[in-house]
């Protein structure tokens, strides 16, 4: 049995903590050891976004951390964007402008565009673009992604 | 991935025990190399040692006379969301906003990038274009080379198996310079570069007269390149499309490119020329600014 670290982090705004393997990336960590399967693995080698989440605030790929690396730090994860039953305008959005087909990258541009939207809620077409560049998407097409991030952050405008 | 230790030294001084406790160690700074290395059996190391707890890597500071050191961890986004930085040195911006995607550039970092020694890493041309050093550290103590005499070949560089890189420094510019980044890809974000450029330019006082250059150009060599015969080709001259046509013939010459999926010789070798070529042209724009 190989010998597994003890990590104690901030998960979805619950302090957690649990064991895992050094050489476990946080993605393995979140889908098989918390069975948070929430975030998706598409190429497991950072090119993809499908394992976005937020570490302290910032969005990195899950599949290039390890999950030792999360000891002390703040993750959140695409379970943790709705409030109770209350979706996030970006997963409302997401649905009323149709932005996904097998949704395998849905959760990945979620967390990413939330991760834009909470610092810069003004952002224009040309910067969402910009953001969601290691997003990868082999089914929906960008424009309904884009669209459906650019009206959530009138409805959060509105809301704030 | 194989069974690998972790540890997560405090100090410079726990790395240095840490590196020499008999295991082979690779450090982990962003990962967004490392870890993708390792899982894909790539390399193998019995150790990570994860760089990002060290304060002298995490931190970077202006120097008293206007230079900028720059901690080897410290995230490109951490870097290029810095006004001040925009401000004052926009060659580093070129470079750090141009790695990656945005979840790249919230872990990856310049000791990364500079560490993992590919011949097309990013941020190298530009760093040399501004004259950077770098500090190694080992428990015998430190040692500062310019970043063009840290590369011996892919993936290699003058590493000591005791040392790491703690910082990056990139000394003050004169008062009428102007550096510029770029890259050529063939698609607008996400790729690694076919051919990459970072040029400096010095104007005189009066900015008519160019009193130096430097030229580095990526992708082309075994390493990233240095061209100081193009840069010394300026120095002295006016700023003509003929002078700066010359000097990027010279750094067309220094390249020794490989034909490979992302480009043949030849693409390569015009793509040198013509990337020399703007890359002096807005070092030139930002000198005038200056
Ligand atoms: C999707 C994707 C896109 C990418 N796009 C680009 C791109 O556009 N341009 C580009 O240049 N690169 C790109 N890369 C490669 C990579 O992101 C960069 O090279 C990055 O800067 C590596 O930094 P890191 O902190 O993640 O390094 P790590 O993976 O943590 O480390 C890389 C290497 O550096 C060594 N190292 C780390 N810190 C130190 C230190 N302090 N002292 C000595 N050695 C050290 C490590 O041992 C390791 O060998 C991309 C990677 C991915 C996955
Ligand atoms: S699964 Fe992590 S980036 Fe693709
Ligand atoms: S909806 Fe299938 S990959 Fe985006």
């Amino acid at each position: 049995m190989p010998r597994r670290a003890h990590v104690q982090t901030t998960l979805n705004g619950e302090e957690i903590d649990f064991l895992c393997e050094p050489r476990q990336s946080l993605l393995e960590v979140l889908r098989d050891e918390l069975n948070l399967t929430g975030t998706k693995e598409g190429c497991n080698n950072g090119n993809c976004g499908a394992c976005s989440v937020l570490m302290d605030g910032r969005v990195v790929n899950s599949c290039c951390v390890l999950g030792v690396e999360a000891e002390g730090a703040a993750v959140t994860t695409i379970e943790g964007v709705a409030e109770g039953e209350t979706l996030h305008p970006l997963q409302q959005c997401f649905l009323e402008e149709a932005a996904l087909q097998c949704g395998v990258c849905t959760p990945g541009f979620i967390v990413a565009a939330k991760a834009l939207l909470d610092s810069e809620p003004d952002a224009d077409e040309g910067r969402v673009r910009h953001w969601l560049a290691g997003n990868l998407c082999r089914c929906t097409g960008y424009d309904k992604i884009v669209r459906a991030v650019l009206k959530a952050s009138e409805m959060e405008e509105v809301t704030a | 991935m194989k069974e690998i230790d972790y540890l997560a030294p405090s100090s410079l001084g726990e790395a240095y025990a840490a590196l020499s406790n008999g295991k082979t160690s690779a450090f982990l700074a962003g990962g967004t190399d490392i870890i993708v290395q390792l899982r894909e059996g790539r390399k193998q190391v019995d150790q990570l040692i994860d760089v990002k707890h060290i304060p002298e890597l995490i931190s970077y500071a202006w120097t008293g006379d206007g230079g900028l050191e720059i901690g080897a961890s410290v995230p490109f986004a951490e870097i290029y969301e810095d006004d001040e930085i925009v401000r004052r040195l926009p060659a580093v911006i070129d470079c750090a906003t141009l790695v990656g995607g945005i979840q790249i550039q919230s872990r990856a970092c310049f000791g990364g990038n500079i560490g993992n020694s590919g011949p097309a890493a990013d941020t190298v041309p530009a760093l040399i274009a501004l004259g950077a050093t770098l500090t190694l550290g080992s428990a015998d103590g430190t040692r500062d080379l310019p970043l063009e005499d840290f590369f011996t070949g892919p993936g290699q560089n003058v590493l000591g198996p005791g040392e790491l890189i703690i910082k990056v420094n990139i000394p003050p510019q004169p008062a009428n310079s102007g550096s510029f980044f770029h890259r050529f890809i063939p698609r607008n974000e996400m790729d690694i570069a076919v051919v990459n450029v970072g040029a400096r330019i010095d104007l005189d006082a009066d900015g008519e007269r160019i009193e130096g250059a430097r030229i580095s150009v990526g992708a082309v060599a075994p390493t990233p390149l240095y061209v100081a015969a193009a840069g010394d080709a300026l120095a002295g001259e006016t700023p003509t499309e003929d002078t700066f046509a010359r000097a990027a013939d010279i750094a067309a010459e220094a390249a020794t490119p490989i034909t490979d999926m992302r480009g043949s010789i030849a693409q390569r070798v015009h793509l040198t020329r013509v990337l020399t070529y703007r890359a002096l042209n807005r070092a030139l724009e930002r000198a005038r600014e200056a």
